[in-house]
């Protein structure tokens, strides 16, 4: 680095600039080997790790609007393994492995921060549940303690430790909680895909699915028809909607997630702090700016509308758990679809059509499983269908069995 | 400020309401086989299009019926539940020209 540095100092030209991360547009092909509708982090995921460990190339990842700019760019990036269930712990933890090596593996900085994160108990149902988590984590390899209110406030010393007239008992203090840059996340796997040979159509949008006697044949596009040996859906909050065209109905309900950012400034707070019992969440980027987030919209849209009273009540919590918080002002907010289920667990693995994969059902905690659904669902269709073993519970087939993996109380505000 | 139109108490911030899930026909549960009944309860009509909802006026906890776009949160229409069934039958009645 430090000699191509110089080199560069010593350059006339910029010579960087013929380089480009992507290549251009180009004509869809025919045929594809695997067509992957969504091009947000899951999906260009998938195709990247095809490309590097099972040597597929042919595979067009096509994306209706551009790269990552769905719940990839909207989600308030929080990296965490320490959920509840055994199913869940040890895929999540899978995936905080995979997040912290990324920068290197892309050799392109996803600024990946591990500040910790620390979730509030404000009842002793939650600090059982709480002990329950820690246990868990800790058997799967993640790090995870229990511990009390005066060590909260040593650790967060702006703390109010009485908010809102509901005292901290205890923290669930998660040593590997993080961070990372969304965008770069995509445009990392986007790059190592695209350098391997996989094409990135943006602004193609699949309207529609063949299937025939019981296998995808192909899909019609807005920029014409391929036909492929396989798909996979990765279109997060449009889940239930894409697997109409495919011809089967998911148990997912599409809900909007609103968050916001104040104006930066300077650092004050290291971990990531969150409270389900005030369903909010609040940390601090990199750059200073805090960000806030919270609960679901109370009932059910496909919109990215925001609603001043949910914006008002996640300041309020906010507020509560910050006070001098109430002097700053906002800075941006939005909100993305979320494909929620009702265990608040994924949707993945097989479908009712032979050769169509499902990555769906990620609602509002799935940017933390971007790589481990890339490696597994990129192992399911390397295999032609064989369920990888970490997966296996996440099976449609699941809800009528009645076999959730219930993770309501690990995510609730959390994520 | 969204305004939805209570049946029984006029117009009034959505703020005053609660969602109770849509208006699903609900198989006989002594007659129904596991799988009919898993997809009663998980499944419902989740496309973008027009939904029939159950809502709740919190303070005088009036359930009515909302049909609502889910995509432009546009409400076509809200009415009391009588007119979709049949008051006083058995709580296993299906709601009559319910599209599930
Ligand atoms: C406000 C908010 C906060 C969140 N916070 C967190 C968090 O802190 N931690 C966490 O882990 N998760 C969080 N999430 C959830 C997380 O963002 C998502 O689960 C994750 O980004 C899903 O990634 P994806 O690649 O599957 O979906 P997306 O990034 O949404 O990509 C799907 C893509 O599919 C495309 N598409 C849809 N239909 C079609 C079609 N017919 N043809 C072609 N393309 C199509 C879309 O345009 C989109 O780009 C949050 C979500 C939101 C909205």
């Amino acid at each position: 680095m430090p000699f191509s540095l110089l080199k560069f100092g010593l350059n006339k030209d910029y010579p960087f600039e013929q380089i480009a991360d992507l290549p251009g547009p180009t004509d869809l092909k025919s045929h594809y080997d695997v067509v992957i509708i969504g091009g947000g982090g899951h999906g260009v995921a998938t195709a990247y790790y095809l490309a590097k460990y099972h040597g597929i190339t042919n595979i067009a990842v096509l994306e209706k609007a551009y790269l990552g700019g769905g719940n990839t760019a909207r989600n308030t990036a929080v990296i965490r393994s320490n959920y509840l269930t055994s199913a869940g712990v040890r895929f999540y933890t899978e995936s905080v492995k995979l997040y912290e090596r990324l920068s290197n593996e892309f050799d392109f900085n996803i600024m990946y921060s591990q500040r910790g994160q620390l979730t509030l108990a404000h009842t002793d149902a939650t600090v059982r549940a709480f002990r329950q988590r820690a246990e868990v984590n800790k058997h799967f390899g993640g790090r995870t303690e229990l511990i009390d209110r005066q060590a909260v406030g040593d650790l967060v010393p702006s703390l109010n430790l009485d908010p809102a007239g509901l005292p901290i008992l205890a923290g669930l203090w998660h040593l590997d909680g993080a961070t990372a840059r969304h965008d770069a996340v995509a445009w990392g796997y986007a790059k190592g895909a695209t350098q391997r040979g996989v094409e990135l159509h943006q602004l193609t949008e699949v309207t529609r699915v063949d299937i025939e006697a019981g296998r995808v044949t192909g899909v019609q596009t807005n920029r014409g028809k391929v036909s492929c040996g396989c798909v996979v859906q990765a279109v997060s909050g449009l889940s239930a909607d894409v697997s109409k065209m495919a011809g089967f109905p998911l148990p997912i309900v599409a809900y909007p997630l609103q968050a916001m950012v104040t104006q930066p400034v300077k650092p004050f707070l290291d971990p990531h702090v969150s409270s389900s019992a005030l369903h909010c969440y609040v940390h601090q980027t990199s750059r200073g700016e805090i960000v806030i987030g919270g609960g679901s919209d109370p009932y059910p849209l496909y919109g990215t509308r925001s609603t001043l009273e949910l914006k008002e009540g996640l300041i309020a919590s906010a507020v509560e758990m910050f006070p001098f918080m109430s002097e700053m002002r906002l800075m941006r907010q939005w909100a993305g679809i979320t494909d929620m289920t009702s265990d608040y667990s994924p949707i993945m693995g097989l479908s009712p059509v032979e050769n169509y994969y499902l990555d769906a059902g990620w609602g509002t905690w799935g940017f933390k499983a971007t790589p481990i659904c890339g490696v597994t669902m990129a192992e399911l269709v390397a295999s032609g269908g064989k369920v990888p073993d970490l997966i296996t519970p996440f099976s449609l087939d699941r809800f009528d069995a009645f076999r959730q993996v219930n993770e309501m109380g690990a995510t609730a505000a959390s994520h | 400020m969204k305004i939805l139109t209570c049946p029984l108490n006029g117009p009034r911030n959505i703020a005053e309401f609660t969602y109770g899930g849509q208006v699903k026909p609900m198989p006989n549960p002594s007659e129904a086989t596991d799988q009919e009944w898993a997809h009663y309860v998980f499944y419902g009509d989740n496309h973008i299009g027009v939904v029939r909802e159950w809502w709740m006026h919190t303070p005088s906890s009036y359930w009515f019926i909302v049909e609502r776009h889910n995509q432009t949160d546009e409400v076509i229409r809200t009415y009391d539940p009588a007119e979709l069934f049949d008051v006083g039958a058995s709580p296993a009645a299906e709601p009559t020209g319910a599209d599930s």
